[in-house]
């Protein structure tokens, strides 16, 4: 569905991802791990066409999308949740999950996408009103997380989804994506939390300083040498 | 007593107006990120169009303002399009200098196409007194007054209501995360532009039939905007109605109370000693002065 071949992309004159290629075929969770820096939230950047790629190639269901623009690749399906959560913190809880529907606004359907969002999340439903500023962390990973549900993804890439967010917090939103995902969705989700992450993944990639280094089923990276010295601490 | 309050009712009637100007200037600084130091020079341009429509056409302003205002948003449309967009990502100093060169432009355009004399827009009705409880003003601008804070609030409920106005909102916070989620950040950074034209030659039109316009007339409206919108907050819309308000009473207290001459001088008191006291504006609300160059 989505394939990554060796990209490589620039801060300025900063390389920040020298070979990165990756690949999900089918629905279910699939992982993109790695230590901080290494370059897995450049590589979410060059997928959804915020950041360009200086070579290699980004495609979609068989069609070329290397320069696409960030809102065709939405209209395709293809859905970031960045990392930061990154709300609209001024606007109201409600304001944000329209915002993640607009691409798709013309349908006329955005009213039941958005009473789909508040059945999954019905503290959101409670809190419309409110800005989104102003919620705890858990409850913006949410609407951040509800704002890309808006935009009806086929693929939806989580960054740091559990990031300063409290243990109980961290397993809701893992069962949650694995619900979105049971739902014929393909969610990547960037994690540093390798253990958690391969847990819900059927495969992984580890990628360090801006390259791939190992791709493979979940059991596979779990089992690798690699994977077991560097993030596993056995 | 009654001189004052005759003073501050009619600073008020002018400062709705300088409130329409200075949200047309916040809403681009906002939304666009970009000072435009010509904002002036588009009221001065509604003001040489109506004066025109008037004198050629015998259109009373009240009509031509349904041609120029449309027009006006194209004109603010072509700009972002044509000359702000280019140098989008451009330094803060290098769209301050483009956006001064286009004023200068402006005023240099109407000096060479109109003279540099004062045209007044004498539209009779407009200058009929109108009393109530002792304190008289012109119809004109008691017109002007209604029609801008009528549109002030109208932008207010478009900004906090409608889908473009949220997506203005967001644009204004964080336009990457914007783009990231699909929003046409071009498309919206015209439609910005044109709205925040289209209040300054709303204004413009407003003023027409009780100010004379010439060349330079703009850079008086430039620097009011900017006190106002340095007073209200950058960024912050409802600063901005009030800032204006504040500004058209200090204007005309002190050309009533001090010196007509000085009324310029007043402003820019009232500028400085908000920058010395609190520079973030007496509301607040700024919204990353570092992106535009002001930190
Ligand atoms: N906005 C930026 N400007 C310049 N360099 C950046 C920026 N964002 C990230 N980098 C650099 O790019 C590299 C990869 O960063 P990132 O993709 O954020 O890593 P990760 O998400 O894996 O922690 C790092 O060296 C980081 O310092
Ligand atoms: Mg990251």
């Amino acid at each position: 569905m989505l394939q990554v071949k060796n990209i490589s992309a620039y801060y300025g004159d900063a390389q920040a991802l020298e070979n990165v290629s990756l690949a999900v075929s089918e629905s279910g969770v699939v992982a993109l791990l790695g230590p901080n820096a290494a370059g897995k939230s450049t590589t979410l950047r060059v997928i959804s066409g915020i950041l360009p790629a200086a070579s290699g190639s980004v495609t979609f269901n068989g069609e070329d999308i290397t320069t696409a623009s960030p809102q065709e690749r939405v209209e395709l399906g293809l859905v970031h949740v960045p990392e930061g959560r990154k709300l609209f913190g001024t606007l109201s809880v409600e304001d944000n999950l329209l915002l993640g529907g607009y691409c798709g606004r013309k349908d006329r359907k955005t009213g039941s996408r958005l009473e789909r969002v508040y059945e999954r999340f019905p503290k959101l439903k409670e809190r419309r009103n409110q800005d989104a500023g102003l919620l705890s962390g858990g409850e913006q990973q949410m609407v951040a997380v509800g704002r890309g549900l808006m935009a009806q993804p086929k693929v939806l890439m989580i960054d740091e989804m559990s990031l300063g967010l409290a243990p109980l917090i961290v397993k809701q939103m893992f069962s949650l994506v694995q619900e979105i995902a049971l739902e014929g969705v393909c969610v990547l989700i960037v994690e540093q939390h390798v253990q958690n992450a391969l847990a819900v993944s059927h495969h992984g990639f580890i990628i360090e300083s801006g390259v791939t280094r190992v791709a493979g089923t979940a059991q596979e990276l779990m089992e690798s040498a690699l994977v077991r010295e560097s993030y596993l601490g056995h | 007593m009654n001189l004052l309050v005759q003073t501050l009712v009619a600073g008020l009637l002018l400062g709705g107006v300088y409130a329409l100007i200075a949200v047309g200037l916040n809403l681009i600084f906002g939304v666009v990120k970009i000072i435009n130091f010509a904002h002036g020079e588009l009221v001065m341009i509604a003001m040489y169009a109506t004066f025109w429509m008037w004198t050629a056409w015998s259109l009373s302003p009240y009509i031509s303002i349904f041609i120029i205002t449309p027009l006006m948003f194209g004109f603010g449309v072509l700009l972002q399009r044509f000359i702000l967009q280019p140098m989008q990502n451009s330094s803060p100093t290098i769209k301050i200098f483009v956006t001064l060169g286009l004023s200068v432009l402006l005023q240099n355009l109407a000096l060479v196409l109109f003279g540099g004399q004062y045209r007044s827009t004498t539209f009779p009705w407009a200058e009929q007194n109108f009393s109530v409880l002792g304190v008289t003003a012109t119809y004109g601008r008691i017109t002007a007054f209604l029609v801008a804070i009528a549109l002030v609030i109208a932008l207010f409920y478009l900004m906090k209501k409608t889908l473009t106005g949220k997506v203005l909102r967001a644009l204004a916070e964080d336009r990457e995360t914007a783009g990231l989620i699909g929003i046409p950040v071009k498309k919206y950074y015209l439609v910005a532009m044109g709205l925040g034209t289209a209040m300054a030659a709303i204004a413009g039109v407003l003023i027409g039939p009780f100010q004379s316009v010439f060349p330079l007339a703009g850079a008086h409206f430039t620097l009011l905007a900017f006190v106002v919108v340095v007073l209200g907050g950058l960024g912050n819309m409802a600063g901005s109605l009030i800032g204006g308000l504040f500004l058209g009473a200090v204007e005309t207290l002190a050309g009533t109370y001090i010196d007509p001459a000085l009324q310029q001088v007043a402003v820019f008191a009232v500028f400085i000693i908000v920058l010395l006291v609190r520079p973030q504006g007496i509301f607040g609300g700024s919204a990353r002065n570092a992106e535009v160059g002001l930190k």
